[in-house]
């Protein structure tokens, strides 16, 4: 009995080698490339590692079976009549219950630090010209943060284009320049259908709805050209209906504001 | 309690033709009705996979080359609805729902023989209907999803057909969901207490429910995208005021519970097959059952972690991420009880116990990507992207289908009176194992690394992964070949069954293969103990 109770830990010891080795050491995800990715990446190796251990547990629990407790061929008759145990049920449905409910609680935390469980107060400069509701995406910062600085984008989505437009410049652009390490505020909006804005390398989507005018928040950290996917079925060029966004220091940023800007409205 | 029922009655014997010809009429047999799901289901499964090798070839390369754009959308549209709606929902539940669920309760047909019938027939119609809207201006090309706004400026006459297909569907659906209750709680034959019944009934009881309660509201939701598309209406169309986000938490309070729909029978269906290969009784009778009606009571509360990227409320998202996290574990105490159910037994390693541990391993995978799912910010990143195509198909194809073509090698003798061969059911199964992994396993990382779904082209970064998971799509056609060959061979050639080949203890195997009209030539026997393998183990040596 102790002798297999010694090797129940080696192997269940062995399945967490295996499982933290692979997580840790395997990347299967895009480039970080704003606040939110590291966040993001971090729950994404916990999840990993923890889905890893039950995986390789089961499986390994599964394939011993069928090999150790095959039916060999003088064998006669049933297994054992084993119709239950009361404490074992009890262990696999608490320990999962608090695995599920820490994950639960770690990746409302992530999505905290993300900003999603912040609320907006409707006091955007540019855009509280009237009074209609606004919705909010994932946010990183308070309004008042954003509603200072020069970097609130429009974002118009149609089928199949992205557009940004700048209203500090009064210009619109069919790629997003945006400045490195600089939080930028959206206002998204629909002309058609549902469109989506998804930039893999900065781990934020935000489904664009025709009628519900939403505010994503992101802060590029790295410079560099990314794909934005729409990833909402929105017709037939559903699959081509992709965008640049051109993250820049802030001199170039500058530039290519400048040589866009144009000096007053022309209706 | 007890309904006596008139053998000539119920039947009308002289008026059914007999042979074959009797998969073709209004019959009110049970098992007819049952295989001529499972036929019926099968012929669709074989339509959907063509779809499904179209959209596979068009993805082989970066570029929309092989079908035009909008056909390409027609394509994933009818791929999803006809395998949910065609194939897996009618065969898991009207297939061997049908055939099993008498047999188990101890009555000689289902509490409403003509509905039951009834529902049958709604299928091969409407299923027909839904594939020729292809014909006439081309098909539905929403997706499965049809949200709105994109179903109403889609060309109209192939989204009204989808929604009348689908509608005669949930008709047929509920019409079965109220007969299986029915048949459960009030044919039981005397002496059979509830929980003795085997783990289908169980697994039946709560799919019904879950039909019973969700699939009216997807009607209701249908009939109002309709009058958006025809009357012009404005429930949802944002151009009238409407509001298109109501639609999808209406849409997915049925959806959700869908996919419950889909996979609650099949872990009824592995909870047959794993105690009689496996010479062991179920483990953990009483917390199946638990679990069961624990899984259909969060399964409808669960719906908008389908909805995470569209705007919901804070508050809202941190519910549905506990609430779906926590399906994990009703889930998981099945799966630890079917491991040990495994454990300590006399394993005869067949296809169908093959084909149950490939489900128990796929679908352990498909339910821990499930969980990573539910979190927001996980969601969040691969919502709409083949990540979740991957999930959603480890849990329905490694999950059920694999349960479905299980429980075809179990019952395949009882059904004909002739076994199945196994060279070929295993090849079957190490062919659709690998091909089946190779298919989808390498879309999670597809999804991660930026493909959505529901594209017809892609970036270029992406062709090998594709071309991969492309192979995996072919060796699961391929699949489909040994398992053909193996049926129609059988049938003609195959050994001869007898009446009880795996000597399993639930009632179906308690009379002739394939079984009388009436199910038992006398009284139904009283099966205290479905799963009471072992217990006379000592007589026996």
């Amino acid at each position: 009995m102790l002798n297999k109770n010694i090797y129940l830990i080696l192997i269940i010891s062995l399945v967490f080698a295996i499982s933290f080795l692979i997580g840790f050491n395997v990347n299967l995800l895009p480039a970080e490339a704003s606040i939110n990715a590291p966040i993001y990446d971090e729950l994404f190796r916990i999840l990993f590692i923890t889905g890893l251990i039950i995986f390789i547990g089961m499986t390994v629990a599964v394939i011993y079976s069928l090999f150790k407790f095959r039916k060999r061929n003088d064998q006669i008759g049933d297994g054992i009549a084993l119709e239950g145990n009361l404490s074992l049920e009890i262990v696999w449905t608490i320990i999962p219950s608090i695995v599920v409910l820490l994950i639960g609680l770690y990746s409302y935390n992530i999505y905290d630090r993300m900003g999603g469980m912040k609320e907006l107060n409707h006091n955007h400069e540019i855009m509280s010209s009237n009074s209609e509701k606004i919705w909010a995406g994932i946010s990183q910062t308070s309004d008042n943060e954003i509603a200072i600085n020069n970097l609130s984008i429009e974002v118009s989505a149609m089928q199949f284009a992205f557009l940004f437009n700048y209203p500090k410049g009064n210009f619109i652009s069919g790629e997003l320049h945006v400045p490195v390490d600089q939080k930028v505020s959206m206002k998204m909006e629909s002309k058609d259908v549902i469109h989506a804005f998804w930039v893999p390398e900065f781990r934020i989507k935000q489904d664009i709805i025709p009628g519900q005018p939403t505010i994503l928040n992101f802060t590029p950290t790295k410079v560099g050209k990314y794909p934005i996917i729409c990833a909402e079925l929105c017709g037939p060029y559903h699959g081509g209906m992709r965008a640049t966004i051109i993250v820049e220091e802030e001199s170039d940023y500058n530039e290519w504001f400048n040589q866009n800007k144009k000096p007053e409205v022309n209706l | 309690m007890t309904i006596s029922i008139d053998p000539q009655k119920t039947n009308n014997e002289s008026l059914q033709p007999k042979g074959w010809l009797r998969y073709f009429s209004f019959s009110l047999d049970h098992k007819v009705i049952g295989i001529q799901y499972l036929v019926c289901g099968f012929l669709f499964y074989l339509i959907g996979g063509t779809l499904a090798s179209a959209i596979r070839i068009e993805l082989a390369s970066p570029m929309s080359d092989f079908m035009p754009r909008d056909v390409y959308n027609q394509v994933l549209t009818l791929h999803g609805t006809i395998m949910i709606f065609l194939w897996i929902v009618p065969v898991v539940n009207g297939a061997f729902g049908n055939y099993l669920i008498p047999f188990y309760v101890g009555a000689r047909d289902m509490a409403f023989p003509r509905l039951n019938a009834v529902a049958f027939w709604l299928i091969p119609p409407s299923g027909l209907m839904l594939v020729a809207s292809y014909f006439v201006e081309g098909a539905a090309q929403a997706g499965w999803t049809a949200y709105p706004p994109l179903s109403i400026t889609t060309p109209q006459s192939g989204q009204i057909i989808w929604i009348l297909s689908v509608l005669l569907l949930g008709g047929s659906s509920i019409f079965g969901g109220i007969n299986f209750i029915a048949t459960i709680i009030k044919l039981r034959r005397p002496g059979l207490k509830l929980m003795q019944l085997p783990m289908y009934c169980w697994a039946m009881l709560g799919t019904s429910l879950l039909v019973v309660l969700s699939t009216p509201v997807l009607a209701g939701t249908l009939i109002l995208l309709s009058f958006d598309i025809i009357a012009n209406t404005g429930f949802f169309n944002p151009v009238l005021g409407g509001n298109v986000v109501v639609y999808q938490h209406l849409f997915w309070f049925y959806s959700h519970p869908a996919v419950y729909i889909m996979v609650l029978p099949a872990f009824g269906l592995v909870s047959e097959i794993l105690p009689v290969h496996a010479r062991k009784p179920l483990f953990g009778y009483t917390t199946m059952v638990f679990s069961i009606m624990g899984i259909v009571v969060l399964g409808l509360v669960v719906w908008a972690h389908h909805m995470f990227t569209s705007g919901t409320p804070p508050w809202m998202r941190l519910f549905f991420t506990i609430a779906t996290a926590f399906i994990a574990v009703p889930t998981g105490i099945k799966f630890f009880n079917w491991v040990a159910t495994l454990w300590g037994g006399k394993i005869s390693i067949n296809s169908a116990m093959l084909f149950s541990c490939g489900f128990i391993i796929n679908f352990v995978f498909g339910g821990i990507t499930g969980v990573a799912l539910a979190q927001v910010p996980f969601d969040i990143h691969v919502h709409d992207t083949y990540f979740v195509v991957a999930h959603f198909h480890y849990i329905v194809y490694g999950g059920t289908v694999f349960i479905i073509f299980s429980s075809i090698y179990h019952w395949f003798p009882k059904v004909t009176g002739k076994m199945l061969n196994e060279k070929l059911g295993i090849l079957h199964f190490i062919i659709t194992f690998i091909g089946f992994n190779l298919c989808f396993a390498p879309q999670h990382w597809l999804g991660l690394n930026g493909m959505p779904r529901r594209v017809a082209e892609y970036d270029p970064q992406f062709q090998f992964v594709n071309q991969i998971s492309s192979l995996g799509a072919l060796l699961m056609a391929i699949s489909t070949i040994p398992f053909l060959i193996n049926v129609f061979l059988s049938v003609r050639n195959g050994k001869n069954a007898g009446d009880n080949p795996w000597n399993a203890l639930t009632p179906e195997w308690l009379t002739s293969s394939p079984p009388p009209v009436e199910n038992w030539e006398g009284e139904a026997p009283l099966i205290k103990e479905p799963y009471g393998y072992g217990k006379q183990i000592s007589e026996q040596k």
